[in-house]
């Protein structure tokens, strides 16, 4: 008979290689006798809503959280229906997704990447969801995107605006209702030119990150198309607070608009210290000196207050839209919780609609067959006009929205005016268009 | 010349914040050996105290106007602050405009309050533990601070206003010819911080009981073998440094919008400029916070950060490993202070 001999060393290494074999990630596998991940076998089926509850963007996620329980119940057939009595599609019936009652599972991404992909696996994983949506950071959109790829699980995004989420990082399970960088830099560019002149000095501020670099790119190369010059493109870490340092250089540079890249806490905090500095009251090279913000979003616009008075950008979607599909939602929204939507809240809605509809459609929570159902499909009533998910990439094409900072608002959340709705021809661009090259849709994962 | 001048005006600007929380967090580390982790949720305290006021003074009463239409088509709903129903509207508006100075005189007795509740209820039981457990509990204090904010306020920045004459550009070298225009309530944050910072240290110079502080903070025991009470006088100290954080903070607010995430912020960097300053020195804890102030201003210029990337990151790190390589006991440390 054989003598087993047990050393430190060696019951260290089994230590290792069994910890290595638990931790091992299942997302992967599935049960032998699922179609696909996560097949529903029950009355119901359960959808993962991934916000950021806590963080600088905790806000933004609340109004998305809010958004997903209207869309939720709307889809269960109570209340009033909101945007799926005026959606094109008339797949949705109000009973549910193919029959299954809808329920939901949240998690909080903490605007932090392995948060939210640790979030989104325990979703996948323990909630047994057959679809992942949410996200106000391209960061943690980008990163779930890629997990639920992995897993065979499709991820319809939340607020996400960089080039690469439907760009270099696009994959076949994802799909982005949401504008992107290019889009505002297409949209934002003629306004820009028609109000400031083609003879302009810009000074960019970026957040350092792939939003950040996207937009800051697109903004540039939309403006130098004009006539512009790029002066300088300072890159600020995310976790700045005063922005003061980065402000002053402005002002002894020759530049006469200031471009913030910034969103969220980073752009109430950086207008702010643009703000302090005089530059809005300030002359350049014989012109007003201007500040743009590109993306702008209600919330934020809000928390900037009096300062974002008369400053451009360029939204996804208003709640002033005056069409049937905005009014719809925004009267229940604003009836459920007493104030307009945002964007944010828009966006996550109109996803949710969008995936149940394709299921539908489809006939089935087959990733692959959702997907399907989901390329080329063209629909109108949610908000945005005519609006294309294209199949190349999963963007959705549609009308950009340009606003301005409101002089005289009305109420508290009047802060920004409509003041061009740019076509989608306008903001439309080649799959192969340098900013968004060097990635790869892939092939559909079911998860087998 | 002019872009050196405006960034040295920047650092001491943000210099005078890290000063102001480091002379607390100093003066709580010299009285009572706590090393207090907690003490930068105490300026974002003292933040939120200037947000509490505003809101309590913005409190209004609703009437209906049928002529004007909310979002839902409804009869809009009028907000009228009762101050100004009470005051009348020009002496209502007044009060508001001035509700961040005014923020002070609130926030001043709370944040004593709370300093003092907080040594009695909970540092106090630490006295006679290591380092480590002081820094881990008061660690947690602050996280439990920032999410209860949080709860209450939200997470996204609220925008505070400094009074409107307070407001704009002052040119600050007009009398050299030179093109520095400067902020006023940054120019106002400076002359606050040196009037806290000076009357703090007046305190401690010239009264009785600050003298008696003094030597507790030298020799705690032959203090206490004089028959004199010196545990009430530093809880009292306590509350002292918790106010200055807190008055620190509401005068911060119009220069960044107030976040809950605020007292992280300021706590890793402040503590930074305690150990340069040297431990429980507290011309030290000035002095670093000003020059590390300024240091990481012009670290953060695009000349730096083209040249060295990152350097704006790192600088402060960067200067107090040199520092203490050289001086380990900071700037102006005390001998047998944090040494065996």
């Amino acid at each position: 008979m054989s003598e087993i001999k047990a050393t430190r060393r060696g019951v260290l290494k089994s230590g290792i290689v069994l910890g290595a074999g638990v931790a091992m990630p299942t997302v992967l596998t599935r049960p032998a006798a699922a179609a696909y991940m996560n097949e529903p076998t029950g009355s119901s089926v359960t959808l993962g809503f991934n916000v950021p509850q806590t963080g600088p963007y905790a806000d933004e996620g609340a109004d998305e959280l809010r958004a997903y329980k209207l869309a939720v119940e709307h889809l269960n057939g109570g209340g009033d229906g909101g945007m799926m009595n005026t959606f094109s599609s008339k797949a949705l019936k109000g009973n549910g997704i193919l029959g299954k009652k809808v329920e939901y599972v949240t998690g909080d991404t903490q605007t932090k990447s392995d948060a939210a992909r640790a979030s989104a696996k325990s979703m996948i994983e323990k909630d047994g969801v057959v679809m992942v949506t949410g996200g106000s950071s391209s960061g943690v959109a980008i990163a779930v995107q890629g997990l639920c790829q992995e897993a065979g699980i499709i991820f319809m995004a939340g607020l996400t605006h960089s080039n690469d989420t439907t760009g270099k990082d696009k994959k076949a399970n994802g799909f982005r209702h949401f504008f992107n960088g290019y889009m505002s830099g297409a949209a934002l560019a003629p306004v820009l030119e028609k109000m400031y002149g083609s003879d302009r000095r810009a000074y960019h501020l970026t957040a350092d990150y792939t939003w950040g670099w996207t937009q800051q790119e697109s903004i540039a190369k939309a403006t130098e198309g004009k006539g512009w010059t790029t002066v300088n493109n300072v890159l600020t870490p995310l976790a700045t607070t005063d922005f003061s340092s980065y402000v002053a250089p402005v002002l002894n540079s020759d530049a006469d608009v200031l471009v913030l890249n910034h969103y969220g806490g980073n752009m109430i905090n950086s207008l702010t210290s643009a703000v302090q500095f005089g530059l809005r009251d300030k002359m350049v090279n014989n012109k007003n000196f201007e500040i743009v913000v590109p993306l702008y979003s209600r919330l934020m616009a809000r928390g900037a207050g009096e300062n974002v008075k008369g400053i451009f950008g360029s939204t996804n979607w208003h709640w002033s839209l005056p069409d049937a599909g905005s009014k719809a939602f925004v009267k229940s929204f604003g009836e459920a919780y007493g104030f307009p939507p945002s964007q944010a809240a828009h966006t996550v809605y109109c996803q949710t609609l969008l995936y149940a509809d394709a299921c539908e459609r489809a006939g089935t929570f087959n990733p692959c067959g959702v997907a399907e159902a989901l390329e080329g499909f063209k629909f109108d009533g949610l908000g945005n006009g005519e609006t294309e998910y294209r199949a190349e990439d999963h963007q959705c094409f549609k009308d950009v929205l340009v606003v301005k900072g409101k002089e005289n608002p009305t109420s508290e959340f009047d802060v920004l005016e409509v003041v061009e709705v740019t076509p989608r021809a306008q903001v439309e661009y080649a799959v192969d268009h340098p900013m968004f090259a060097g990635g790869d849709l892939g092939t559909c994962n079911p998860g087998a | 010349m002019d872009a050196i001048l405006l960034q040295i005006l920047n650092g001491i600007d943000k210099g005078s914040a890290y000063a102001l929380i480091a002379l607390g967090l100093t003066l709580v580390f010299g009285t009572l050996g706590v090393v207090n982790f907690a003490h930068g949720a105490l300026f974002m305290l003292g933040a939120f105290c200037a947000v509490t006021l505003q809101k309590f003074l913005t409190l209004s009463k609703i009437t209906i106007d049928p002529t004007r239409l909310d979002f839902l088509g409804k009869p809009a709903k009028i907000k009228t602050p009762y101050v100004e129903a009470w005051f009348g509207e020009a002496a209502g508006q007044a009060i508001i405009n001035w509700s961040v100075p005014l923020a002070i005189l609130f926030a001043i007795p709370v944040m004593f309050l709370v300093g003092v509740i907080m040594e009695r209820g909970l540092i106090r039981h630490f006295y006679k533990r290591p380092h480590a457990d002081q820094i881990l509990v008061t660690f947690g204090l602050a996280i439990v601070l920032q999410e209860i904010i949080k709860a209450i306020y939200g997470a996204n920045p609220i925008q505070m206003s400094a009074p409107d004459e307070l407001q704009g550009v002052a040119n600050m070298g007009a009398a050299l010819g030179l093109k520095l225009s400067y902020p006023i309530w940054r120019i106002v944050y400076f002359c606050f911080a040196v009037v806290i910072i000076g009357s703090v240290f007046a305190f401690l110079k010239f009264t009785t009981f600050g003298m008696v502080v003094r030597a507790g903070m030298a020799d705690r025991e032959t203090v206490g073998l004089l028959g004199i009470d010196i545990d009430r006088r530093f809880t009292f100290m306590f509350g002292v440094a918790a106010a200055v954080a807190g008055v620190a903070g509401v005068m911060y607010t119009p220069i960044n919008p107030p976040n809950y995430h605020w007292g992280m912020d300021f706590l890793v960097i402040s503590f930074v400029v305690v150990v340069v300053g040297g431990m429980g020195s507290l011309g030290g804890a000035v002095l670093a916070g000003f020059m590390l102030g300024v240091l990481e201003a012009f670290a953060s210029t695009t000349w730096a950060t083209t040249t060295i990337p990152g350097i704006n990151q790192i600088v402060i790190y960067l200067v107090a490993i040199i520092i203490l390589l050289t001086l380990p006991r900071g700037l102006l440390g005390r001998k047998g202070v944090m040494e065996e």
